[in-house]
Formats: structure tokens, sequence, C-alpha cells
């Protein structure tokens, strides 16, 4: 995740020189492309149809009259279109990725060949279970991994995303809480945590109150046992935390908030870098949600789909959410629906098994589930590790190289974990990260997390991931240094950045304030205004 | 291991250039009582691609594909053919691997295509606008809910007994936690929907009225009365959308009044995948616009006032808001929203209304045949492609003894309203353009046998 606040606006538009050259306004290979709306109309399409007989309709006498104005293409026409827009991203397949707390590693395509395989692609969630035994046996595969690698008790796989798992996280919690006739009504979340961790809370109706930090940027025990008392439900932690840090005080910490009566939750986005080498169940937590779409490497997709299973404690196991996936005493992991849950619970939980209820319709993103027990298979228990501790490597050599040109906060106090942080303390006057960012995007990368965590000024949460070689890294080192350089000393030049993109900077103030949310084909000129413009005519 | 690039002289050398003596080094802030020493023991090490392509593709043997067999199963996701140049595109690296697009100079594709999807999904729906997609249709239903409290301030929403269940399950959880009271209903086995109770329910404690068109039993009833009902008590109407499809030939719940519109997009460009991911439509007036979640794309301009596209009005979401904003959600369902805008591309306003025509014909064609089953009776007088029949017998039982016929032959309201007695005999067929002729003579075969 990032965040822009860049507030950043044109004065005037700047001298097109860059394209002034051509007719077409393409550039070679940088090809402008418009809107479908532009280009198709209502009677085109790219799909034939087998012949079919009308027979009479029984649509309650609702039948649509008006058109609806879908532009068509044919499918030359659209292979075009998706490709000419593909071109203006940039991702993972076209080089470093570095946006911290975001693990954009690369993505094995045997995952995506195996999740076209029409026994996972091709099956409907409503089919008799007798006909999905193997899927079933794929979740309760991957469930037992997320079991194993976290030294957890239980699995929750329905959420659909992290901010999901969370949300999942934080009923368990409260349904435990219920359970016991213990009303509580705040939660904790350090000031440097994922936007999503207080919101979160605040939905599940909880107050939320900040965890002071200390200037080594991790967790004020002492602080934290003085506010700890019987209204704190949960303390939200992240660890490793989003300055890149480990909490080195985390069983401490649960210990504490245990004796209490509270719950740990910990946001498990960033688990790539302690995957194989540390178990959260061991530190004395109690929910984590794992995103499949970071540590496991299912693609992000241009924002989605997600995937955030998460990981129960002994004491929240029995509050999950249906669909449920749990391991019994005997070593085998079941799904339970609301079908058979009372049948399971007591053949397995004497009963005890009070799930808060369910969060998704059907069972949760098989399509991910399916990428990600294909990764971690192919890792296995060895791969995994050496992913943690080459993602650690990295990131420390990232901190260790620009250190000196960049001011890394908390270099002081020791390694970092799998992403690096720096401020921009020491640039000039005016300048800050986001010419850095811009000036970075010139150079062939993708910036960095921007502005988060807010407790660093000007952050760059840089996380290189276990799967960029070194020589990769030396080039964005050097680019980076030399970026650096010029924003100590003022170029101007860089505030122009970027110059090469398919677009210059965006102004994001004149979106918000004059919100421009979907297409409206334009008025033709003579026109009366407010009359119909022929939608949908192209 | 064939996905990290570094070799042991590369880590030697960052680790020289680090200052550490070992990887084990880095990792100091970790107690030592709490390291692993070595690989977690009792699981395996890795593989090649294809010892794990060997694993899996004997789970995926265990399953019966729907492509396979006779298949007739919907209640909120469909089997419909995709376009082969769907799936290719949106395997392009460029859309596949991208993040999120906070760095819009270098994610206009997917930023337009955002856009795109936006005003497609807003003029299917019949509303001004619609956000970048949502996490599926259930999800989205509840965040309309959320939404209608926010914007009329009260707590109490009426929800029709003609959503689907699992939509329902979801709205009860989450407002468990949030203090929203729901009325709640079952559907009955009848031709007539449970419009007259809605709108009888409507007072002015009411923030909105939850109804899905065409609903679980694949009734279509006219959402104008439930909407005026409804704008008359200072109320919304929020429609729920599980078949995009239909909205190819029947009128669009914005067109006849709903305010909020939401939906499960999977029919159109995603496949059945077992359940997810899916991708959640949601629409709405623009003059409630600032209270919708999720992520929006809006038009803007650049530094030399070409046309570009930028992630906006992101003041209501979590990353700024905190615990403030309007949802917690944070990721959207991107990569299916491209499918669907693809392949909504690729049929256009022409395809999606034979779509519609030839799905409808085909659902009516085999209710009319499987309604003349002695004993078997057909429940709607309206419906799109999906319609439900009262079996002489539970329909539970009926649907595993059509498996044993390799017939995967609907959905029954057993599996769905467990232990409702009233509803047990009900079974849900839904029939898209993807089932032939010998599909529909094999369940009528199989379910003439089974009902005898």
């Amino acid at each position: 995740m990032t965040v822009n606040p860049s507030g950043w606006k044109p004065a005037a538009p700047i001298a097109a020189a860059s394209d002034a050259a051509t007719v077409t306004g393409n550039r070679a290979l940088m090809l402008e492309e418009p809107l479908i709306f532009e280009i198709g109309d209502n009677d085109s399409t790219g799909v034939d149809f087998e012949p079919q007989a009308l027979a009479a309709q029984r649509l309650a006498g609702l039948e649509r009259r008006a058109p609806i104005n879908l532009p068509g293409l044919s499918e030359p026409q659209t292979v075009r279109h998706y490709t000419r827009l593909s071109r203006q991203n940039y991702a993972i397949d076209l080089g470093l990725f570095p946006l911290g707390s975001c693990t954009m590693k690369h993505n094995p395509r045997l995952n995506e060949k195996l999740a076209r395989l029409p026994g996972f692609a091709d099956i409907h969630p409503l089919q008799p279970k007798e006909t999905v035994q193997g899927a079933l046996e794929l979740i309760n595969s991957l469930a037992f991994w997320l079991i194993d690698l976290t030294g957890m008790h239980g699995v929750a796989m329905s959420p659909k995303a992290g901010a999901h798992g969370e949300l999942c996280g934080i009923l368990c919690i409260r349904a435990a809480l219920e359970a016991r006739g213990d009303a509580r009504s705040v939660v904790l979340v350090p000031e440097s945590a994922h936007g999503t961790n207080p919101a979160t809370a605040a939905f599940a109706g909880y107050k939320v109150e900040d965890i002071p930090a200390t200037k080594e940027g991790r967790v004020d025990l002492a602080a934290l046992k003085l506010r700890l008392g019987p209204d704190v439900a949960a303390v939200m932690i992240t660890n490793p935390n989003t300055c890149g840090l480990f909490e080195p005080e985390m069983k401490a910490i649960s210990d504490a908030v245990h004796a209490v009566g509270g719950f740990v939750y910990c946001d498990g986005a960033n688990f790539n870098a302690i995957v194989g080498k540390v178990r959260p169940g061991d530190l004395g937590i109690d929910a984590m949600h794992i995103n499949l779409h970071k540590t496991f490497s299912t693609p992000h997709g241009g924002g989605g789909p997600g995937s955030g299973p998460v990981v129960l404690s002994e004491a929240l196991s029995p509050y999950g959410p249906l669909p449920y996936t749990a391991r019994t005493k005997d070593g085998v992991v079941h799904l339970v629906e609301e079908e058979d849950a009372d049948e399971f619970s007591r053949a397995h939980f004497g009963g005890r098994l009070r799930s808060f209820g369910r969060m998704v319709a059907f069972h949760g993103q098989m399509g991910m589930f399916t990428r990600a027990l294909s990764y971690i298979l192919s890792h296995g228990a060895d791969g995994l590790r050496q992913v943690a501790e080459d993602s650690v490597l990295n990131a420390n050599y990232v901190l260790r190289s620009l250190e000196d040109v960049l001011d890394a906060p908390f270099a002081f106090s020791g390694p970092c974990m799998h992403e690096a942080i720096f401020s921009d303390k020491g640039f000039a006057e005016g300048f800050s990260t986001i010419d850095v960012a811009k000036a970075l995007i010139d150079e062939g990368f993708h910036p960095m997390t921007m502005y988060f965590p807010l407790v660093v000024h000007g952050a760059m949460l840089v996380e290189p991931t276990e799967t960029e070689s070194k020589a990769s890294l030396d080039q964005f080192i050097v680019a980076l240094r030399s970026i650096a350089e010029r924003a100590r000393a003022g170029d101007q030049a860089l505030k122009a950045a970027p110059i090469h993109a398919p677009r210059r900077r965006l102004d994001e103030t004149l979106a918000a304030r004059q919100p421009i949310l979907s297409y409206k084909h334009p008025v033709p000129e003579g026109a009366e205004s407010g009359a119909a413009a022929g939608i949908g005519g192209g | 291991m064939r996905y990290l690039p570094l070799s042991d002289d590369d880590r030697s050398a960052m680790l020289a250039r680090i200052g550490a003596g070992s990887v084990d080094e880095l990792f100091r802030d970790v107690p030592a009582e709490a390291r692993l020493s070595g690989p977690i023991e009792g699981l395996p090490l890795h593989a090649s691609e294809m010892a794990v392509e060997r694993q899996l593709a004997a789970m995926a043997r265990k399953n019966m594909v729907a492509g396979e067999v006779p298949f007739f199963l919907g209640c909120g996701a469909y089997r419909h053919h995709v376009p082969a140049s769907v799936d290719h595109l949106i395997q392009r690296g460029e859309f596949l691997t991208a993040y999120t697009p906070y760095q819009p100079e270098i994610a206009q594709g997917t930023l337009q295509v955002l856009f795109e999807f936006q005003t497609q999904v807003a003029r299917l729906l019949g509303c001004e606008v619609a956000n970048a997609s949502m996490y599926d249709g259930s999800t989205a239903c509840w965040e309309a809910i959320g939404m209608a409290r926010r914007i009329t301030r009260r707590k109490r929403a009426i929800i029709s007994s003609g959503l689907h269940p699992h939509y329902v399950a979801v709205c009860r959880t989450m407002a468990k936690f949030t203090g929203d009271t729901l009325d709640l209903a079952l559907p009955e086995l009848a031709a007539a929907t449970d419009a007259e109770r809605l709108i009888a329910s409507i007072d002015k404690e009411v923030s909105c009225v939850v109804v899905q068109y065409p609903d679980i039993l694949g009734r279509i009833a006219d959402l104008a009365p439930i909407a005026e009902a409804a704008h008359a008590h200072g109320a919304l109407l929020v429609a729920v959308v599980t078949e995009p499809v239909a909205l190819g030939l029947i009128k669009s719940p914005g067109e006849m009044g709903a305010d909020i519109v939401v939906g499960e997009g999977q029919s159109i460009g995603v496949g059945l995948q077992f359940g997810g991911p899916y991708v959640g439509l949601f629409a709405c007036r623009e003059k409630h616009v600032r209270q919708m979640p999720g992520r929006l794309a809006g038009e803007t301009v650049d530094a030399e006032g070409k046309r570009g596209f930028v992630l906006t009005l992101s003041t209501r979401e979590q990353h700024i808001r905190r615990e403030k904003a309007t949802s917690n959600i944070c990721t959207n369902s991107g990569l299916c929203a491209l499918a669907f805008s693809i392949h909504m591309t690729l049929l256009g306003e022409k395809g999606l209304r034979r779509l519609a025509e030839i799905n409808h014909a085909r659902a009516v064609e085999v209710a009319e045949r499987l309604a003349a089953i002695p004993g078997v009776e057909l429940v709607n007088e309206s419906f799109f492609n999906e319609f439900t029949l009262k079996l002489p017998i539970e329909a539970r039982p009926a649907v595993h003894a059509m498996v044993e016929k390799r017939v995967l032959g609907g959905v029954s309201l057993g599996r769905l309203y467990p232990g409702e007695a009233a509803l047990a005999n009900g079974l849900v067929i839904a029939v898209t353009e993807t089932v032939s002729n010998a599909d529909v003579d094999a369940l009528e075969a199989a379910l003439r046998e089974i009902v005898r």
C-alpha cells in the first residue's frame, strides 16, 4: 500500500515538445489509446452465437426498451485496445517494484497454469461435496501449511483480502469476549499501522487508541503496559512492523495483553520476512491474517483480487467464520459449513464451536488458494525459509548501500527486516519524497511506498523482495543514489519528472474537486445543452 | 530454487557490504528461543514444476468438472462461455503483475480500464456512477446497507426473502457488530415475491429495502412500486443483481428507481472457480458518491494537458481517514473487473442482448419440459435463466441421486436453507447458453426417474 497526498497541481500546461513531431500523438511503441466509448458502438460485437429459436418471454412485462449504450468491438479491435492499454502499465514482469509493505515478488506462471485446470477453474461452489473432494483437499492442504508455518491452531480461509482478514480476526476476538460475557471497548493500534487496522477496529465497534513508539521505531512496552487494562479488547500489532523492524519484545507484549484478558492481533502483511524463520504462534499471537497475494505470490492484478486467510490460536479457533477449516486431534483438516457445523462441533469441540457467522458467499478465493499452494509446494519448507532470508538480505543490502545519501532513521539500531525505510531529511528546501519517486519512474523503476508509515517524515519504504537479483538491486541503488544526490542539491529538473512516462504528473486535485467518474458523450456543437448526444453511437 | 536468483557468491558479497557475518545476524532482533533452527520439520522440501503439477493435477481430477457433464447450477454463480481472448488478455504481465495504480503516470492501463469498467457497470445497472469493484456480490450487498445507514442516519433495513441466503448470512454477521436491525423472512415456494410485505413494512425508521432481482428462486418483480414506497418514507432501495446477463433483456434496477445497485459480476468474464475470486459491482446516484465505499478511478489531465486517469475521492478511504473511513476495504477485484470489462466490450450492446435472449429462450424451453414431468411443478410465473421446481420429494437427495447419473442437476433449497422443511422440495435450475440439447435430455431423464 502507499499514499499519494502530493496535492500537486499544474500551473499551466507545459509545452509539449516531446510529442510535437508526430501527427497521431503516438511515439513509436508508445501508443495512445482512446476509450471504448469513443471507438465502439451498440451494433458491433466480437462474439458469435449458436442459432436459437426465441420462445415466448416470461419476463413479467419488464422487457428492457431503452438501450443500455454498451459499446462493442470486434475481437481484433478488442485485443488491440487492451494490449495497447497494458503497455501503459508498469509491472513486476518489467522490472523492480519495491513497494514497501506490498511484497511485489515474481508471480510464477506454473501457478497460473494450475489455477486454470478445469478441475479447479470449472467447478461450482454449490456442487454436492462428493463432486468436489479434490477442491476441498486443496483447501485443506493449504490450510495445513498455513497452520504449520505459523504455529497456530485453526485457520479461517474465506476472507477475501487482507483488510477482510483483519475484520475476521477482530470479529473472532469480539465473539470470544462476548462468549465470556466480557464487553470491552478499546483496541490499541500503533500510529505506524496500516490505515486498515483502525478502520477495521472502528467497524467492529471499538474505540481506537494509539500505542506509543520508542525512538528506535518499536512498540514502547512500558507505555503499553501502563495503558493495558480490563477495557482493552485487543492490541493490533504489525510484526515485522511498518518501519521494517522486528518487534523484539513481541512475546512480552503478548504476555502483558493476555495477563489483562485481551487478545493480540497481528497484521501479517510483512510475514514474508519471517516465513519459515519464526512462528507467530510461538510469540503468543491469537490471530493473524496472511496476504496470499503478498507472501505467497498470488498476482496483484492491478489491485486485486487478494486473499486473506486468518490463522487463529486455540482460544479463538471456536469462533471463526463459516465455512471454517480446522485440524482435529486425529490430524485431519475439516471444512465445515452451516449444514454440518453443529455435528462437527459436538464431535470435535465438545459443542464449543460458536462461529460468529459467514463473511462471504461461498468458500473464499479458491483461485488464489490454488496459486498459493502451488507456490508453497514449489518452495517447500526449505525454500520458504530461504525466501525470508533472501528478502531480508536484499533489504539490508539496499539500506547499507544508500544510508550515506538518504537519511535512514532506524539504521542506527541495527539491521532491518525485508524492507528498508528512509526519510526526506537532508533534501534541499522544497524537495520531497514525491520528487524522488517520480524521478525513479524516469529511470525505469516503480517507486517505493511514499509517505507511509506516517511516523517517518517523507517516508520512503523500499521492499525489494527475494526475487530480485543482485544485478537488479545494484542498478536500482545506482539510480536512487544519483536521484538522492540531486534532491540534496536541489536540482530543479527533478520537479518535472516523470518526463518519459506515458503521462506527466497528473492533476489529482482537479480529479477530486470535479469528479468525472464515468464517460459522458460530448454534446455535439450547436446541440442544446442537456440534449441526448447519441450516446453509444460512437 | 528456481524462483530465487541470488547465488551463494552474491550472498557473501552482499553480507560483506552490509558488514554482517551471516544472514542469521540480520535476524538478531528475533529472540533466539523463537528462532527456528532449520526448515520446519515434517513439511516437504522444495519441488520441481513437474512434481507440483502432478500433485495438484491429481487433486483436480477428483472433482466433477462442470463442462464435462450436464450442468444446471446457479444461485449466485453462473457458467457462461467466456471468449478465449479474455483469459489471454488478463494474463498479460502488465495487467497481471501490476499493483494498485497509486503511481498514475505508469498505471494508465489499469486506470483507463477501471474508468471504462465503471462506465459499463453504471450503464448496465442503470445508475449514474459505479466504483472500481468490490470483493464480491455478498460483501457489496452488505456495504450497500452500511452506505444506506450513513445516508439516511437510520439503522433498520428490510431484507427481501428473495435475497440469496449467503448474502443474508453475511449481512447478519456484520449487522451484529454495527447495530443495524435487519427484518428478515424466508422465501415461499410461490410465484409471487414478497414485494407486498416489503412495501407494508416500510416506515420512517427504515434505512433501506434490499431486493434481489431476479431473486434467489429466479422470480422477476417490478421494483418501481417498492422504490416509490421507500422514497415516500425517506428510505433507499438497494437492488442486488447476481446474474447481470439478465439486464441485457430486462429493465435495470436503476431505471425502476433503485438508489444503490450492487451485484455479482462473475457471470461476465469470470469463471466459476469454486466461488472465487469474483467481482462485486457497486453503483449509485452521483449525489451519494462521497458515501460510496471502495476505489474510484476518475478523469483528469496531466502537466501537458493530456487526458489521464487517477484514483480519486480517496478521502473516503481507510488509508487517509483511518478509523473514520466509509469502509475498511482496501483491495478491489481488479483483474476480475478487467475480465468483466473485456468480455463486455466483446459482447457490446448487441451481443449482450443476444446472449440474454438465448439464455431466456433456453430456460423457458427447459422449464416447460421439466414441468411436464408428473409430480414436478414449476414455481415461477416469471424468470430469466433460472427457475425453481417443486419436486414431489426432497430435492437434496434428488440432487445426490442425479450425481450418481453424472448430472449436476441444480441447487437444492435444502442445501441453502438447511432444516427448513417448507423449502426442502425446492430445486433451483439455471440454464445458460452452455447447455446443450443432450444435457437437457439427460437432466429430464434423470429427474423423471428419480421422482417416479
